[in-house]
């Protein structure tokens, strides 16, 4: 039997600095479980949780009480480059302060991987790459179209073509489980559209397990399998987009009311936002 | 890489050719390979010259070599620490807390006793060591250190130690007051054979310590959540980092005072022409600081010879210039 990627159990998480404060608890007791391969869509208004649920599954923060295992093992035991050789996180966004190149920064993703107990590495104990590291990281700059980019200082590109260099420098952590927050955020529709793909090919490929924070329900819909939808640090739904994403749990989160019907040629939910009634179009119906 | 050593080398032939007593190239090869070889005789019929050069410019230029090195690289350490590219030991509060250190020592008289050696680079190191503890405690949030806090606990730091070295300084008989104003002005002198090994074996260690550091460094640089995701454990790297920062720190103000703009302008500079990369960068930074300083140093003691002026002076008044120039001349590619 598999162990699943994520078994979240009773976490119990606030931030630090308020500790003062008697509630203010993010999570009160959270659970739920990721299977390996599975490709999830974490939804939520602003300040639901989302961007802390990730940063528990990455353990840049510890829950209070409750337990996150990862394939198994309790995520606070293990040492740190295990778990980023294992998991990979896509920040939401990154202002670089110094003039890294984009290969460089790329290359960074082999970090977890070095090799410090060769007499060799103690010799040098520079940690240069291998030819094996740059090889890597060069494929995942061609899959993420920033190879042409290469030599180019990251202060120096786009703010989409930067999302797609921290995706490259996941990609060359060779993780098994993938994090993003908002990647498509600062995206134009062409690339949003070509994360997506690539994202869902390298789960269809590779059986990498993708777990992604967004905004766009549209996207979430037609690209995940499952989706997580948080309220106040709750879950409210989780299950497929059909059983999510319906127009009265939504009202109940976001506070507002939206138009789901069928997109046209996957049949997942589509969302519309209802816009000016009867502004020259014909009336829409809600199911 | 190979061409910055090269040119170190020829900085340092440079440095010990000019001074207040012109020794030719010439003059300058035939002492130094005699006294490579221990020839007996040379060092019978001994002139001024090979006094001037063995005995005082030597060990000074090789004193400013050490010196400009070490804090271009613990610069540019602390600037990859912080994120922070203005950042150098000044800010955290390193240098006045291990010069505070230093001043105590020569206020309680034990500079002049038990002279440089032993007593001088231990108080400096406890001040150093005194004010990162106090930044960090300040600073410490369950374990983490904001950045944010930590620049800020070091100014306040800052000012607090040098108001209190003003505060020795003052209550100091006048010609030793003096004395410590040069020295915080920033001062190289000429030391013995014996302290300057033991100066190198500390700043060598530490500075190859350091960069030993250079990959986590890299990914330190890009926020402490990023490094941790990618797998640096982070508080680690930053204690040690830290810690050997402060010796060093404590160290190079024991010998040359408060000599400024070295450990913020190198890096920078260095950073401009290489990249980011710390394993270029660290190494470049070393024998760039050591260039620096040693001609800072040659300008120093030229200049008004045969009196000196403080170095730390000429660092500040070249190393703000240059400064100013490479942030004009880069501003095209750095808002592109």
């Amino acid at each position: 039997m598999t162990s699943p990627v994520y078994h979240v159990t009773d976490v119990r998480f606030r931030h630090n600095h308020n500790r003062s404060a008697a509630k203010n608890w993010v999570f009160e007791g959270l659970s739920f479980a990721v299977s390996p391969g599975e490709f999830i869509g974490i939804l939520g208004p602003n300040g639901s949780g989302k961007t802390s649920l990730l940063n528990l599954l990455a353990r840049l923060k510890h829950p209070q009480a409750g337990t996150i295992r990862l394939f198994g093992e309790n995520l606070v035991q293990l040492k740190q480059d295990a778990i980023a050789r294992t998991v990979a996180l896509v920040p939401q966004d990154y202002l670089p302060t110094f003039p890294f190149s984009v290969e460089e920064s790329v290359l960074m993703g082999r970090f977890p991987h070095q090799r410090s107990d060769t007499f060799f590495s103690l010799l040098s104990g520079m940690g240069w790459e291998s030819d094996v590291d740059r090889k890597i990281a060069w494929s995942a700059m061609q899959e993420t179209n920033v190879a042409h980019l290469a030599t180019r200082s990251i202060e120096a590109v786009s703010g989409g073509e930067r999302q797609r260099v921290l995706i490259a420098r996941a990609l060359t952590q060779e993780p098994r489980v993938m994090l993003l927050d908002e990647p498509t955020a600062h995206l134009d529709l062409h690339h949003q559209m070509e994360t997506c793909r690539l994202l869902r090919r390298l789960n269809d490929d590779r059986g990498l397990t993708v777990i992604l924070v967004s905004h766009d329900l549209n996207l979430a819909s037609q690209y995940c399998d499952r989706l997580l939808l948080l309220d106040h640090g709750r879950i409210v739904a989780l299950g497929t987009p059909h059983e999510v994403l319906r127009a009265e749990t939504l009202r109940a989160v976001y506070g507002c009311d939206v138009l789901v019907d069928q997109h046209p040629a996957s049949g997942l939910p589509r969302i519309t936002i209802p816009g000016r009634v009867n502004a020259g179009g014909s009336p829409m119906q809600s199911i | 890489m190979l061409v910055l050593v090269g040119m170190s080398f020829v900085v340092l032939a440079g440095c010990l050719r000019f001074g207040a007593e012109p020794v030719s190239f010439g003059d300058a090869a035939r002492i130094l390979f005699s006294a490579l070889r221990g020839d007996p005789a040379e060092r019978e019929t001994a002139g001024p010259a090979t006094v001037i050069l063995l005995q005082i410019r030597l060990p000074r230029v090789l004193l400013s070599c050490l010196v400009g090195g070490s804090l271009a690289v613990v610069g540019a350490v602390l600037q990859a620490l912080l994120r922070n590219p203005l950042a150098d030991p000044y800010v955290l509060g390193i240098s006045s807390g291990a010069a505070f250190g230093a001043g105590l020592a020569i206020l309680l008289g034990i500079g002049t006793t038990l002279w440089a050696l032993a007593a001088l680079p231990l108080f400096a190191f406890a001040g150093g060591l005194l004010a990162l503890l106090v930044v960090y405690l300040i600073t410490r949030v369950d374990g983490q250190l904001p950045v944010s806090v930590l620049l800020l606990a070091g100014v306040i730091l800052n000012a607090i130690f040098s108001a209190c070295l003003m505060f020795v300084t003052s209550i100091m008989e006048p010609n030793r007051s003096f004395g410590m104003m040069t020295w915080l002005m920033g001062t190289l002198t000429a030391p013995t054979y014996q302290s300057l090994l033991v100066l190198a074996l500390y700043l060598s260690t530490g500075s190859i310590l350091l960069v030993r550091f250079a990959r986590p460094l890299n990914l330190l640089a890009l926020g402490e959540q990023a490094a941790r995701s990618l797998g640096v454990e982070v508080e680690q790297v930053k204690h040690r980092v830290f810690v050997i920062s402060a010796l060093m720190t404590g160290v190079v103000v024991s010998v040359s005072g408060m000599i400024g703009f070295v450990g913020m302008v190198i890096p920078h500079a260095v950073r401009m022409v290489l990249g980011a990369d710390h394993r270029l960068l660290l190494p470049a930074a070393f024998f760039a600081g050591a260039m620096f300083l040693m001609i800072a140093d040659t300008i120093a003691r030229t200049i008004l010879a045969p009196a000196e002026i403080p170095v730390g002076i000429v660092t500040a008044l070249a190393g703000g210039p240059f400064f100013i120039y490479l942030l004009i001349s880069q501003k095209g590619a750095m808002t592109r």
